[in-house]
């Protein structure tokens, strides 16, 4: 065991969740030195990536020494018990800035916890603080984040993906071995794709949205981030279940990620490829790795089939009336009434006047383009040909997902149809941008789950490929048995997970 | 506003009424959080992340305020819908945490059902069938209290805003337009609302304490000449009080009349309606009227109750209160009118507990509708604040029927129990109220009177009998008020040798 802890203490921040979990357990490291081990990793590191907006070291550290006592005390046990994690800064987290990276919330400290946050400390994992993401996680590059943007450890000059590029960056750099983020239309997936990290949007209903600022309600899912499958099966265990604050929330058990994950086993499963996500507009390089990922998934006895979804080509227009209309809605409430800035209140103006000067201050650009759009698209007279045209949509894609499903047990595509683009390059395209996320928001219109996982670099750029795996509602244990198939064929080939291949920062 | 005024305007017009009318439910929690409805707290400490809207924060659907709603359209003889949804009412205003009220629109839980209402003319009662659009669910507000003005918003330096009240369930019934009530027309408005508040208080759903805004109305009125279709309506918003109702129909009726008259059209409008004055003034019109962009409520899964709950829920209904006045009607034997002076008292059932306690319909009635009542009146609260029990009038009664206390000593023992001296015994001993039936000293008062005023007993004496009034009244002077009045009349015939 000597040599173990040798190991460990030489550069904790390199382990997985799962091995520092285990070596916590045992008295062989702590959570206090893994913890501090990790914000020294993040005063190294994130002045250049950038990935925390909230980072306070004494309170980390004051939680990891209370959970060493309760572990000692045989009082907290869970598989991930003194792991450090990172949050995104749309949970709201008791005491704690919580910006949804939005500067209308500056210094707004919530005066409660989201569910997760609560199962998460019920867990024993020691919150190291929270990451960057675009305003209310609208965007598929984290540029929009009111604070400046979060740089791709992989190349500091390229996005790292988002909304959630906040979370992947800080997995992706070895900042925190796990994060939680959210997906409304890819902002877990993606992030996840072009920083070579594991991401998972769970079930629509799966996880509590209870205390996770919404950004579209029908569509939002909270997930794990790791390095690698197995850390990402042991977060999920941790925050899926039903709540009763949240009704939308599924109430029935949660599918056995962790065991599907250690059976990593594809035997006579039939793989869907979805002819629609992939072709044109999709890079030749992430074309390529997908390709080599099939064969290699054949190689491994799945069963890959084509598989036709007609619907989905109508997916992104659906999407941009839903999230906006219910985006439009959502973010009413700030006014600058009762939490956040408040401009314009000199005694000279009207409450409406306060609001609306709030409201110009505080909001991005591509925050009010949203709102703009889903107030047109619910008004009255536009309603049906807007909003209610995209519901009828996205009943058809559903449908489209259920007939896929009935032959065969997971779908794959490509996560994005780009490797990690250059900071700036689409920001004044926000069509390019939303096309980014083409294949990841037909899974948050039908509400069923979806994985992504690094499946090598592009030859022509040298940036990491995501593959998405795809299955039914409340088969997210599917996900986990392909992924770990996959990711142990692919480390087996690699010599040890691609991650280990992002330059030093 | 004369009734000149109003008999015009029913000479050329028929009026079209409609009622929407928003009413607390009284359940113990808020409808999307577990916050405490009770009112009167502290401003913003019944309040939670939920019902202020912070963000992140998700509304929960309070069960019991769904059973009472569907209990409330099942007495209202609506279909219950088997599947509703909640949908968002967007605007913007800081009495509103999220700037949208989670509200039913296009799918109410209970549609189309009926309530039948009585309306006393000179003729007797007309019985008028109102029917009911639909019943659904929504959330209240908070409430803004404006400084620095005239307590209006207009001239105000700045609002306070106090959320205890935002989220607490309401449930709001519309009535389908109703026509052919004619001059009647501010009478069924009036009748139906204190009937729905009947039905709402006999169910349990709720107390409809108006005083504390628990119950407001909109009424939309709209005037056709007679035997032309209907004219433009308008709506008068938050009418909080039996009597508003009827006025707020009265006045618009007037107002639209002498519009119509001048040649001028009625604007599409929503009014408001002033307590004071009993007038309306305009507020905004349909032109201006706000886009709400209505949409389903994402947050919340659709209300889908089973047959079995409804069916369950239906055998938890009360006798329907004009069910049940008819019966006490015939058993008490009384008329129409004063049934319909009882219930608009809201004595009917405080009469029927105090009979249940042993005491007789007669007295019962005859405390609660006199003294009781005026009391009431005198402080401006309702029947049921007062603290007299059933069991104090079974007291009280008992120590009439033993001679102990007279009508008038009665009055004045409740009178302290009601001015909160104590119980029923310790106002008696503290007033000392206790008849004087002692013969001796009686009959010295009586015979004192009857020296004082000679020429009366002369009269009594020659068989002018009703002069004895003044005899006896001189005897209660004298004990001041604690002689039984009808025993010192036999005491003083007795004294005089005249037999009744």
């Amino acid at each position: 065991m000597t040599e173990k802890i040798h190991t460990i203490e030489s550069d904790l921040v390199r382990q997985s969740a799962a091995t520092l979990a285990s070596a916590i357990r045992q008295g062989d490291v702590t959570s206090e030195q893994v913890t501090a081990a990790h914000l020294d990793r993040i005063e190294q590191v994130d002045p250049a990536v950038h990935a925390f907006l909230y980072v306070n070291r004494e309170q980390s550290l004051g939680r990891a020494r209370e959970v060493d006592r309760g572990i000692a005390e045989g009082k907290i046990s869970s598989p991930l018990a003194g792991v450090p994690i990172a949050l995104k800064d749309l949970l709201a987290t008791k005491g704690i800035p919580t910006t949804c990276g939005s500067r209308i919330l500056e210094g707004w400290r919530p005066p409660y916890n989201a569910t997760i946050v609560e199962r998460l400390e019920a867990a024993g994992v020691v919150s190291l603080g929270k990451t960057n993401m675009d305003e209310f996680a609208m965007g598929s590059s984290t540029e929009h984040s009111g604070y400046g943007p979060t740089r791709n450890p992989w190349d500091l000059e390229r996005i790292p993906g988002g909304s959630g590029g906040g979370s992947a960056a800080a997995v992706a750099s070895f900042q925190s071995p796990l994060a939680i983020g959210t997906d409304t239309g890819g902002s877990i997936r993606q992030p996840a794709a072009v920083t070579g990290t594991v991401g998972v949007k769970p079930t629509y209903g799966g996880v509590s949205r209870y205390g996770i600022v919404a950004l579209a309600s029908s569509l939002d899912q909270a997930g794990p981030c790791a390095r690698d499958v197995m850390d990402t099966a042991l977060l999920h265990s941790i925050i899926a279940g039903h709540d009763p604050r949240d009704s939308t929330s599924i109430n029935s058990p949660v599918p056995d990620v962790i065991q599907a994950a250690l059976s990593a086993d594809v035997r006579q499963m039939k793989i869907g490829v979805i002819k629609q996500l992939q072709g044109e507009g999709f890079q030749r390089g992430v074309l390529e790795r997908f390709n080599a990922a099939l064969d290699l998934l054949a190689g491994l006895g799945a069963e890959i089939i084509e598989v036709s979804c007609e619907h989905f080509q109508y997916a992104l227009g659906a999407y941009y009336l839903i999230l906006p209309s219910e985006a439009s809605s959502n973010l009413a409430r700030f006014d600058g009434m009762r939490f956040g800035i408040r401009r314009g209140d000199d005694g000279s103006n009207s409450v409406e006047q306060v609001m609306s000067a709030t409201r110009e201050a505080g909001f991005g650009a591509e925050v009010k383009r949203r709102i703009m759009l889903g107030t047109y698209a619910l008004s009255s007279g536009y309603y049906d040909a807007y909003y209610g045209q995209a519901q009828k949509i996205r009943t058809l894609i559903t449908r489209d997902f259920e007939s896929a499903f009935s032959h065969v047990d997971v779908l794959v595509s490509p996560t994005a149809p780009t490797t990690a683009f250059k900071i700036g390059e689409k920001l004044d395209d926000p069509l390019a941008m939303y096309l980014n996320d083409i294949a990841t928001i037909p899974v948050n219109l039908a509400g069923n789950c979806a994985m992504s996982l690094p499946i090598g670099l592009a030859p022509e750029d040298g940036l990491p490929v995501g593959l998405q795996i795809i299955a039914p509602a409340m088969a997210d244990d599917r996900l986990y048995r392909v992924g770990s198939a996959l990711e142990a064929a692919l480390v087996d080939q690699w010599g040890g997970l691609l991650i280990e291949e992002a330059p030093a920062l | 506003m004369t009734s000149t005024a109003f008999d015009n305007v029913i000479a050329e017009f028929e009026p079209v009424i409609g009622l929407e009318t928003h009413i607390e439910l009284g359940t113990q929690t808020k409808m999307f959080c577990g916050c405490s409805t009770e009112f009167g707290g502290d401003p913003n400490t019944h309040v939670c992340p939920v019902c202020l809207g912070l963000p992140g924060s998700m509304p929960a659907v309070n069960r019991t305020a769904v059973e009472s709603t569907i209990r409330m359209g099942l007495a209202l003889n609506c279909s219950i819908a088997p599947w509703s949804r909640f949908a968002r009412k967007n605007y913007f205003y800081p009495d509103m945490p999220k700037n949208y009220q989670i509200s039913q629109y296009d799918e109410p839980l209970c549609i189309n059902g009926f309530l039948d209402v009585t309306v006393i003319t000179e003729d007797g009662p007309r019985v008028f069938r109102v029917e009911i659009e639909r019943v659904h669910m929504e959330e209240d507000t908070g409430k803004l209290t404006h400084g620095g003005g005239a307590g209006r918003i207009h001239g105000a330096t700045h609002s306070l805003v106090d959320y205890n009240r935002a989220g607490i369930p309401l449930i709001e019934v519309v009535t389908k337009p109703i026509a052919g009530t004619g001059s009647l027309a501010p009478d069924v408005a009036k009748a139906y609302v204190t009937e729905l508040r009947e039905l709402m208080r006999a169910l349990g759903v709720s107390d409809v304490r108006m005083e504390e805004g628990s119950l407001r109305c909109d009424v939309n009125v709209s005037l056709a000449r007679t035997g032309e279709s209907w004219g433009t309506r308008t709506e008068t918003k938050n009418v909080n009080s039996l009597r508003s109702v009827e006025r707020a129909v009265r006045t618009e009726m007037i107002r639209q009349a002498e519009r119509l008259r001048d040649g001028n059209r009625i604007v599409q409008e929503t009014r408001h309606f002033n307590e004071e004055t009993g007038n309306t003034t305009s507020g905004r019109s349909k032109e201006q009227a706000e886009d709400y962009r209505y949409f389903p409520e994402p947050d919340l899964i659709p209300v889908a109750p089973s047959e079995e709950w409804i069916s369950e829920l239906r055998t938890t209904l009360p006798e329907i209160p004009s069910v049940r006045r008819a019966r006490l009607q015939q058993v008490w034997g009384i008329s129409d009118f004063d049934m319909a002076s009882l219930v608009n008292a809201g004595a009917l059932d405080l009469i029927e507990q105090t009979i249940h306690s042993g005491v007789s319909e007669q007295a019962a009635r005859k405390w609660w509708m006199g003294e009781f009542s005026r009391i009431a009146n005198e402080r401006g609260c309702d029947l049921v604040d007062l603290t007299v029990q059933p069991l104090d009038i079974r007291q009280v009664e008992s120590l009439i029927a033993s001679g102990d206390l007279t009508d008038k000593l009665a009055r004045s023992v409740f009178e302290g129990v009601i001015a909160g001296e104590g119980s029923v015994a310790e106002v008696i001993s503290r007033r000392g109220l206790k008849v004087v039936s002692d013969d001796t000293s009686l009959i010295a008062a009586i015979e004192q009177a009857l020296a004082e005023q000679p020429d009366v007993a002369e009269k009594i004496k020659s068989g002018k009998l009703q002069a004895a009034g003044a005899i006896v009244g001189a005897v209660m002077k004298a004990t001041q008020g604690q002689a039984d009045a009808a025993k010192v009349r036999g005491l003083l015939f007795e004294l005089l040798g005249i037999s009744e």
